[in-house]
């Protein structure tokens, strides 16, 4: 029995090792496809210089970052400055275990996984608002209220684009949500909550500061926002937490939208040699889609300018959240009348 | 034993946190200690095995009410707060009530019977889901009291509303 427990406390660690070390190198590669693509895009040619085709450039970024001075503003108020990066980077970590990434695998297979997201991605704003406030900064106090007030703006929306999904899938559990979607002949609940997928969309983009949202770290405004005092790695920390939000983000919109590791049954029919593959081989399918929403993301950023700071709580407030009650009730119905 | 274990730490630690968020100085510090305290309740309801509890626990508290409260101590002068030694004299009186209110709970418990268990076992949840169940008995044997719940908060929606239109007028 002892030995029993033992394996499983192994075979968690295991995985937990394995997604930490897959999502970190992740986070670093994304770095550099960031800069690559918006480069292409503005007929640049980005990294280059280091390695081949400047493959390396992450790993040069890194140790850079890790040998910085770490500089403390002399009126911070230290234990907060120390501990904000930390709870940044731990709730985008924490969302990582609920993620079922292919059949099997998934951390903490937990009934109320998309709940879970949610708590994780509310307590991030945590270390947004104490990091402003303890730098003892105006632009980063500004940055992080701009920030705290966005993110709870948009969490509202966020939260009721899902309800969509959780009302389709009559889980909230995301393997069960993963599962439901086999049951629809496009295989992905992107096709029926069409306007849940657009909401959610939006709402990622805000929820992760990214542009056109990135008003709290608009740097011709705010210099870097709330992490202008930091340096070293422990803005390293918030960097690598900002990058891992947007894969926690990609990964919950290929869960909840776009099917997960599943492909629809359709394509199974037409090649049924698909189903005799290892479990193992769906993590591709499911990479696909989350790089296919990370390309989205970075497609924005080289495309759209940013928004006014009332032209984003008037989105979210007058726009988004009118239309994801609308789509909870539209949805609702259907269900109630199917 | 492992179950009073866990109790005994979120029991023993909510006390604790809660002596530190009215004892720091700090209203910031305050406020972040009772973000811990709030996740020591979550902690709490998973134990009882009342995982939705412990989620809207964290997202409703933690993440919309506990933000709202960082934002009006951070919006106040801290530095002129700080130098406030007391804020009330009558302090004596207050502790002598909650020493009668905890003689009374003490007293009170003596009198404790174990009610008969219901159809809402621990298997019960385990097979529904929690969710499930709390779902389905907010909508059907409690529905009007949820209703009366969900329509005091709409009048606090709208007096709220109604209130800040007032002031950008005038």
């Amino acid at each position: 029995m002892y030995i029993d427990l033992m394996l499983n406390i192994g075979m968690i660690l295991l995985k937990i090792a394995v997604v930490i070390g897959v999502a970190l190198l992740h986070v670093a590669y994304a770095t550099y496809w960031e800069r690559k693509v918006i480069g292409h895009m503005q007929v640049r040619l980005g990294p280059i210089e280091v390695g081949p085709h400047g493959l390396l450039q992450p790993i040069a970024d890194g140790v850079k970052l890790f040998f910085k001075e770490d500089i403390i503003p002399a009126n911070a108020d230290k234990p907060l400055f120390y501990i904000a990066p930390v709870i940044f980077f731990v709730s985008t970590m924490t969302a990582l275990s609920v993620l079922p990434f292919f059949e099997g695998f998934v951390i903490a297979d937990i009934n109320i996984g998309l709940l879970f997201l949610f708590a994780m991605s509310s307590l991030g704003a945590y270390g947004i608002i104490i990091s402003g406030w303890s730098s003892n900064s105006k632009y980063a106090f500004l940055g992080g209220l701009r920030s705290a007030s966005q993110v709870i703006s948009y969490e509202i929306a966020m939260g009721m684009s899902l309800v969509g999904v959780m009302i389709m899938a009559g889980s909230l559990n995301l393997s069960d949500i993963v599962k439901a979607q086999q049951q629809y002949p496009t295989g992905m609940f992107a096709v029926p909550q069409f306007l849940g997928f657009f909401i959610f969309t939006v709402s990622a983009l805000a929820e992760t500061n990214r542009l056109p949202f990135d008003l709290p770290e608009a740097e011709s405004e705010l210099v870097a926002g709330y992490f202008t005092e930091y340096s070293g790695f422990r803005f390293a920390l918030f960097f690598l937490g900002e990058y891992t939000g947007m894969l926690v983000m990609s990964s919950i919109s290929a869960i909840c939208f776009l099917g997960g590791w599943t492909v629809p049954q359709f394509i199974t029919g037409w090649f049924p040699f698909l189903l005799q593959l290892p479990a193992w081989f769906w993590v591709l399918v499911f990479l696909a889609k989350v790089y296919a929403f990370m390309f989205f993301y970075y497609w924005v950023r080289a495309t759209l300018p940013r928004y006014r700071y009332d032209q984003l709580m008037s989105i979210g407030w007058k726009m988004l959240i009118p239309l994801a009650l609308l789509n909870i009730v539209v949805t609702a119905m259907v269900k109630i009348l199917l | 034993m492992l179950p009073e274990l866990f109790f005994g730490y979120y029991a023993a630690m909510i006390v604790f946190l809660s002596v530190l968020v009215i004892t720091r100085k700090n209203p910031v510090h305050s406020v972040m200690w009772m973000l811990l305290l709030f996740f020591h309740i979550a902690g709490l309801y998973l134990f009882l095995n009342a995982e939705f509890i412990a989620a809207i626990q964290v997202i409703v508290y933690a993440g919309a009410i506990l933000v709202l409260f960082l934002f009006v101590v951070l919006l106040l002068n801290l530095r002129e707060e700080l130098q406030t030694a007391k804020f009330i004299r009558s302090w004596p009186a207050g502790l002598l009530i909650s020493g009668g209110i905890i003689v009374a709970i003490i007293s009170a418990l003596r009198s404790f019977v174990l009610a008969p268990q219901g159809m809402h076992t621990i298997e019960f949840i385990k097979r529904e889901t929690h969710t499930k169940a709390l779902g389905t008995i907010l909508y059907t044997e409690y529905l009007f009291p949820f209703e009366i719940a969900s329509l005091v908060l709409l009048v606090a929606i709208i007096g709220a509303i109604v209130l800040a239109k007032k002031k950008t007028r005038s």
